[in-house]
């Protein structure tokens, strides 16, 4: 289903000439620059497989601007948002940008959702795994000037209502948010009305608007409305708290919220942030872009960006990151299909 | 008056020397910008963004970048107006409505009176919603929060019946273009199923059909095509080159400010709930053309048409940075991009921001009105300049339009198959034309359709199949009956008559 695939392998083949005279050139010219053999010789495209103003875009027009700001970079990054079909549009992208070094992808959930979910042609392992970046927490909210003031009571509330009483609202269907709502609902056995909506930030606001009862937004999408007294965190999914200690409202840090876990709902589930490159790419290639990132998570500006969102900020590359995706792919496949969200073959 | 006080701290921010330089730098680039159809403001202040990442070390650099940044915007949304009367392809969707008079009023000669009245009401449009920003911003804010799935869709029905009910195409007609739009909107990814819907295992139709791909080929190149067919006529248009025209157009539109004021009115409405500009213009035209005591000649090159759609898309356009602002939701493309911009600063739009970043907010606030001056200032001066276009021969105009076309539908995704997709269109928008059917409710149907589908079924989820929630409670309701009113306007006002006569 290619068209463009003959194009773009004339061009790419273009470009790989044009490369290699790069490369010779450096090589012969630069013996004297010890640390990288390859170098972006054009803008590099930034693939953000979601809409703009979502947590992914939030991220990756941030490294855009750490990268100009402390000029790490000699070529510039440019971000393009590819949201189609939940990020397949993205995905298939940069798989057909095989051998691509001037192409980078940052993934969320939907790198295992939307292959499992559509049924797309499409697996992480047609792409080049960079760097786990940081993984975005889910946290469970609920309107501040709602009674409940841990996760047991409101859960205890939801079941007391009977099902199809309280709404749960999530960013898309069959998609992370989603997944954490039937794993909540196999724990404690309620059952909620999942909304899907298309952006975290809206999620957020309808449950201000008291539209929906409870979310599940990551910390960074919902962190205003909380320093506002609009909504209440009741417990992160993960089993262990957030290590921020630093207050965010007038009373509470990050660190204050329990886990979900010591509130009697044993659902853990983080969200990768990371970088991918296509297929076929060579080891020079991905180098730089490893010792890109490191460089911007040495920033000052990174570190506050983490600590904002609450990210956690576990960083892996190489080997240890390819073994991190296969666990998560089989997890994902086995929690979809206990929720029934695998595409029909 | 505290908030007069804040202005004035804000005037003092933003009036630096600088400030006006960035000013006008963004309004000129975001005219250009504007007039390219496929840039578009969102493109435009995207590419740009990183030029502001320096700036935005300093709480000083944060105001100078935000009004670069929005100046770029003001411009984008003047010079969207521009191609819309010259050439009938309008470049932003809330354009489209634009094209009904102004287009005419072009190729009767008179495209320096149109283009003048676009950019002086959308200067009213805007000064309007900036007022309504700098005193009722909180209240503002909160009215926004009331508006859940089954209020959307009161909204977005509210605009299509509007349609329906006030065409001049027979009814049936409109309807069976809006149908045609609603399929095409469905294509893609189904947000509450998270299904692929009518892709047919094509990964070029998983984006769905863009607005802007079908607007520039059914508008574009569906009139290019009609000309071609009526003969090439080798002679260009006689068009006044003078600024004498922009004066006398002033002269007129005083007349029309009721039709601005309501204009103004829904545009701030539909910015704040936020249903967006596109809506917003539709519902401008189509309210203008009931209540002007010259509805009948709509359509055929009416200035007042030119006033309606303007004055309420740019209201609206403008009171949608509201919402973003204080609730951290982007009302269009562009405001997703200045949010992105915000944050990169070190600044979260949310409730917070109006208590902890005065200075900023206020910046901001006193840099649109100090924009929009500036904006109507140089638009306004090249009223002549682009008037002029219109004397080139059509054989050599038409290329280059075709060419602009070409490069605008590819610009949108960098995708070979959309430049193909904008003939398949360009050839819908001719047979649309010589069948005598509306391509405007098309267009709606396809901005609007999947949004409206995903509220509605957002609002059937959550009221579980009940479809009352429509009439839940007086917000919803009230919407909801006007637009029933709206849709059976025709046989409910002849039935009347009838009952009278």
């Amino acid at each position: 289903m290619h068209k463009s695939g003959p194009t773009q392998n004339r061009l790419s083949q273009f470009r790989r000439t044009l490369l290699a005279g790069a490369i010779a050139a450096s090589i012969g010219l630069g013996i004297s620059a010890p640390s990288l053999a390859w170098e972006p010789t054009k803008s590099v495209e930034f693939v953000v497989p979601a809409g703009t103003g979502g947590g992914a875009d939030q991220m990756a027009r941030f490294i855009q601007g750490v990268v100009t700001k402390h000029n790490l970079m000699k070529q510039s990054l440019i971000v393009v948002n590819k949201s189609g079909g939940a990020g397949a549009e993205g995905f298939l992208d940069v798989k057909g940008a095989v051998k691509d070094p001037h192409k980078i992808i940052i993934t969320l959930s939907n790198l295992f959702t939307t292959p499992l979910a559509t049924g797309i042609p499409f697996n992480w392992k047609d792409l080049t795994p960079v760097q786990m970046l940081a993984l975005d927490q889910f946290v469970l909210w609920v309107n501040a000037e709602t009674p409940y003031k841990t996760a047991k009571e409101y859960t205890t509330a939801v079941k007391a209502a009977g099902p199809s009483k309280f709404k749960m609202g999530g960013t898309g269907s069959k998609q992370e948010d989603q997944i954490i709502t039937v794993a909540i609902e196999k724990l404690t056995g309620d059952k909620f009305i999942y909304i899907p909506y298309k952006g975290g930030g809206e999620v957020a606001v309808q449950l201000v608007g008291k539209h929906v009862d409870s979310t599940v937004n990551n910390p960074i999408e919902a962190v205003e409305q909380w320093r506002a007294g609009k909504l209440r965190p009741l417990c992160v999914f993960d089993d262990k708290v957030m290590p921020y200690n630093a207050k965010v409202t007038a009373t509470q840090s990050w660190a204050d919220i329990p886990t979900c876990k010591s509130q009697g709902m044993d659902v853990d589930y983080q969200m990768l942030r990371g970088i991918f490159m296509p297929g076929g790419v060579t080891k020079d290639q991905v180098a730089f872009y490893v010792d890109l990132f490191k460089k911007i998570q040495a920033t000052p500006d990174w570190k506050e960006f983490m600590e904002k969102g609450a990210f956690d900020p576990t960083s892996l590359t190489g080997d240890e990151f390819v073994k991190w995706l296969t666990k998560e792919e089989l997890r994902h496949q086995s929690l979809m299909a206990e929720a029934g969200f695998l595409a029909k073959k | 008056m505290e908030e007069i006080n804040s202005l004035m701290h804000g005037f003092a921010v933003a009036l630096t020397p600088m400030n006006l330089g960035l000013m006008m730098v963004g309004i000129v680039l975001g005219v250009l910008i504007g007039v390219l159809p496929g840039l578009g403001g969102a493109n435009g202040v995207a590419i740009l963004l990183p030029l502001t990442f320096a700036m935005g070390n300093t709480p000083a650099g944060q105001v100078s970048a935000i009004i670069l940044l929005s100046c770029i915007y003001w411009g984008a949304l003047f010079g969207g107006a521009i191609t819309s009367i010259l050439f009938n392809i309008p470049g932003e969707p809330w354009s489209v409505a634009t094209t009904f008079d102004g287009y005419p009023m072009a190729q009767q000669g008179k495209a320096g009176e149109a283009l003048t009245a676009a950019f002086t009401s959308s200067f009213v449009g805007a000064f309007i919603a900036v007022l309504m920003i700098t005193f009722l911003a909180p209240l503002v804010a909160k009215f926004a929060l009331r508006f859940g799935p089954p209020e959307f869709f009161a909204v977005y029905l509210l605009t299509f019946c509007s349609f329906v009910g006030m065409t001049k195409s027979p009814p049936m007609k409109t309807v069976a273009a809006m149908m045609l739009g609603f399929a095409l909107a469905a294509v893609g990814l189904d947000t509450v199923t998270g299904q692929l819907r009518l892709t047919f295992g094509f990964t070029e139709l998983l984006k769905g059909f863009d607005f802007l791909i079908a607007v520039i080929g059914l508008f574009g190149i569906g009139e290019i095509l009609l000309t071609i067919e009526e003969g090439l006529d080798f002679k260009g248009m006689t068009g006044k080159m003078k600024m004498k025209v922009v004066i006398e157009t002033w002269k007129q539109l005083p007349k029309y400010w009721k039709t601005s004021l309501r204009s103004s009115l829904i545009g701030c409405w539909m910015g704040i709930t936020p249903g967006g500009a596109t809506p917003a213009s539709f519902m401008g035209y189509g309210v203008a053309k009931k209540f002007s005591p010259n509805g009948a000649s709509f359509g055929k090159g009416d200035i007042e048409g030119v006033i309606a759609p303007e004055t309420a898309a740019h209201a609206a356009g403008t009171s949608a940075l509201l919402p973003m602002l204080t609730l951290g939701i982007p009302g269009s493309p562009t405001a997703a991009v200045l949010l992105g911009g915000l944050l990169v600063w070190g600044l979260q739009p949310g409730p917070m921001l109006f208590e902890e970043k005065k200075d900023f907010v206020w910046g901001l606030i006193a840099s649109m009105y100090l924009g929009n001056i500036a904006g109507l200032i140089v638009v306004l001066t090249t009223v002549p300049f682009f008037a002029a276009i219109l004397r080139i021969p059509f054989s050599i105009i038409a290329p280059v339009i075709l060419v602009i076309c070409a490069i605008g539908a590819f610009t949108v995704h960098s995708s070979m198959f959309d430049v193909w997709l904008m003939v398949v269109f360009g050839v819908i928008g001719y047979v649309f034309k010589k069948l005598d059917y509306p391509l405007a409710p098309l267009v709606l149907a396809l901005v609007l359709g999947d949004r409206a589908e995903d509220a509605f079924r957002q609002s059937m989820l959550s009221s579980q199949g009940t479809v009352t929630i429509f009439f839940s409670n007086a917000l919803v309701g009230s919407i909801t009956t006007l637009a029933l009113l709206m849709l059976f306007w025709g046989p409910l006002s002849s039935l009347i008559k009838r009952i009278r006569g």
